[in-house]
């Protein structure tokens, strides 16, 4: 192995690796709102919208991220949907995990109890005000480790971008590979950096979760 | 205070094909505590929760101080925002508490009055104060419910109703998830409230709070009103033989 060469490469390789970083977390975010308001409705609206509902989530939690991918990108344009790399793959990543995390919402407001809701009901406050003062943060409480575990599923998805052109970390990695064949070295190095970056996601999820539960580990009754 | 009367006449209520409720008619009077007894899944709470319409019933009539609650004219539902404003005068207590786990005591109690009754943020908290202190807590505002005992927890969601100022409270079963220790203090507070003429639906397994505080007892069986009158025709002199029953069993389980 020779990582000497990473001297020539590695300022590539750092760019690379701020996209994958940019939009891993744009198309979470992204992915994430979407997935709040798909579980609201899914929650609130009328039986025929959640039907449509239902088989977007289906459809896009039934078929490969890679294959999306490709068919927004290039069979966008025949809809006239015609976006450069890095919009098509925030939008990409933006379809593929919304139906996970309006998955993981929806369990987490399952969570909060009925008759917590049914309290703020009693009162007479407006199912809107129940949703944002009550079920909202208690479901998020509950959602927490699963949105962390899944926006880490999500930072090895960002990879895909690659073949629609993005350049980030792994388009970078085949660009030194195939100029240079040391294969092994850019995908060990590769390897090394989504460590990092997962490890500190993981990091940082562990201390808000802590933070937020912080009256609620007691709880009794 | 100003304290509701209720009217419930032949209520009806389905689950599918199961009637919780079969043509209960039951009146409330005013500034008066009535309590709802009777064997576990008579329809005590479907009842109950019928008065402020978080249990919708599907026939029949439930007027406070003679307005329909819940429908406009039978067979046509209220809008949530004519609901919601009927429910702002009626307070409610339930067996699990339901305290918002993510406030203190005092944002539970100043909760609604903030959303609901739009008082500013401080007047909120002045009246959520006083209501903590009416019930003991006057030190534990600063909590979190999971830094509160059982009986605590009730006082703070007795208090949460009362700083809305309701004209009537509905408890369900309001001490059965607490130690035998802790029901005494939440009975206390509930009978401050009976004596400054609150309308009071209370059910409840208390024989002794009935028989004592209770202006009238309602005895309720399969989803049946059975009997309704003051506390002593009820308890002491039953009529019905279901009653006769359902009172010795509970004086079996009672005695030792
Ligand atoms: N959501 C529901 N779906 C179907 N059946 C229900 C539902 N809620 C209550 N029931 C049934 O209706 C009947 C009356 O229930 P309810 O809770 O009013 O009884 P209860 O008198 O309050 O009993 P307990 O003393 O145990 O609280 C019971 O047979 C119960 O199984
Ligand atoms: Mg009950």
């Amino acid at each position: 192995m020779d990582f000497g060469i990473l001297q020539q490469y590695g300022p590539m390789l750092l760019r690379g690796f701020g996209n994958t970083v940019l939009c891993w977390a744009l198309g979470t975010i992204f992915a994430m709102a979407l997935g709040l308001l798909i579980a609201l409705v899914q929650r609130y609206a009328a039986r025929w919208v959640r039907w449509i509902i239902q088989a977007y989530i289906e459809i896009i939690r039934g078929t490969p991220f890679l294959v999306q991918l490709f068919v927004l990108y290039y069979g966008g344009p025949l809809i006239g949907l015609r976006l450069d790399a890095v919009p098509a793959g925030l939008l990409g990543l933006t379809i593929y995990g919304s139906p996970y995390f309006a998955e993981i919402f929806r369990s987490g407001f399952r969570a909060v109890p009925v008759g917590q809701i049914e309290a703020a009901r009693a009162i007479g406050m407006a199912e809107l005000t129940i949703v944002r003062r009550i079920l909202l943060p208690l479901g998020l409480v509950s959602a927490l480790p699963a949105l962390v575990n899944f926006s880490i599923i999500l930072t090895k998805e960002t990879v895909i971008l690659s073949i629609i052109t993005v350049p980030e970390l792994m388009y970078q990695v085949q660009r030194m590979s195939t100029e240079t064949f040391r294969y092994l070295e850019a995908n060990l190095v590769l390897a090394l950096f989504f460590w990092a970056l997962v490890e500190t996601i993981s990091r940082l999820g562990r201390r808000l979760e802590r933070r937020i539960t912080r009256h609620l580990l007691t709880e009794r009754t | 205070m100003q304290a509701s009367q209720v009217e419930i006449r032949k209520v009806n209520k389905f689950y599918g094909p199961f009637q919780a409720l079969k043509n209960v008619d039951l009146t409330i009077p005013p500034g008066k505590v009535t309590c709802l007894i009777g064997p576990s899944g008579s329809g005590k709470s479907t009842l109950l929760r019928c008065i402020n319409f978080l249990e919708e019933y599907d026939a029949g009539e439930v007027r406070i101080d003679g307005q329909l609650i819940g429908y406009d004219a039978p067979g046509r539902k209220m809008s949530g925002r004519k609901l919601r404003e009927m429910r702002r005068s009626i307070g409610m207590v339930f067996q699990q508490f339901n305290l918002w786990p993510h406030m203190t005591a005092l944002e539970n109690v100043a909760e609604g009055l903030i959303r609901v009754r739009g008082l500013s943020k401080r007047d909120a908290q002045a009246r959520a104060e006083d209501a903590l202190r009416k019930v003991g807590l006057g030190d534990k505002m600063a909590n979190h419910p999971s830094r509160l005992s059982g009986g605590q927890q009730q006082r703070v969601a007795i208090a949460r109703a009362i700083a809305m100022e309701p004209r009537l409270m509905l408890f369900d079963e309001p001490t059965s998830a607490l130690d035998p220790e802790l029901v005494g203090e939440v009975l206390t507070v509930m009978k401050t409230l009976a004596a400054e003429g609150m309308t009071m639906v209370v059910v409840t397994h208390e024989m002794g709070f009935a028989a004592h505080v209770a202006d009238q007892v309602a005895f309720m069986d399969a989803g049946e009103l059975i009997a309704a009158g003051d506390p002593a025709s009820i308890l002491h002199q039953p009529q019905d033989a279901r009653i006769q029953s359902f009172l010795r069993t509970y004086h079996e389980r009672n005695s030792f």
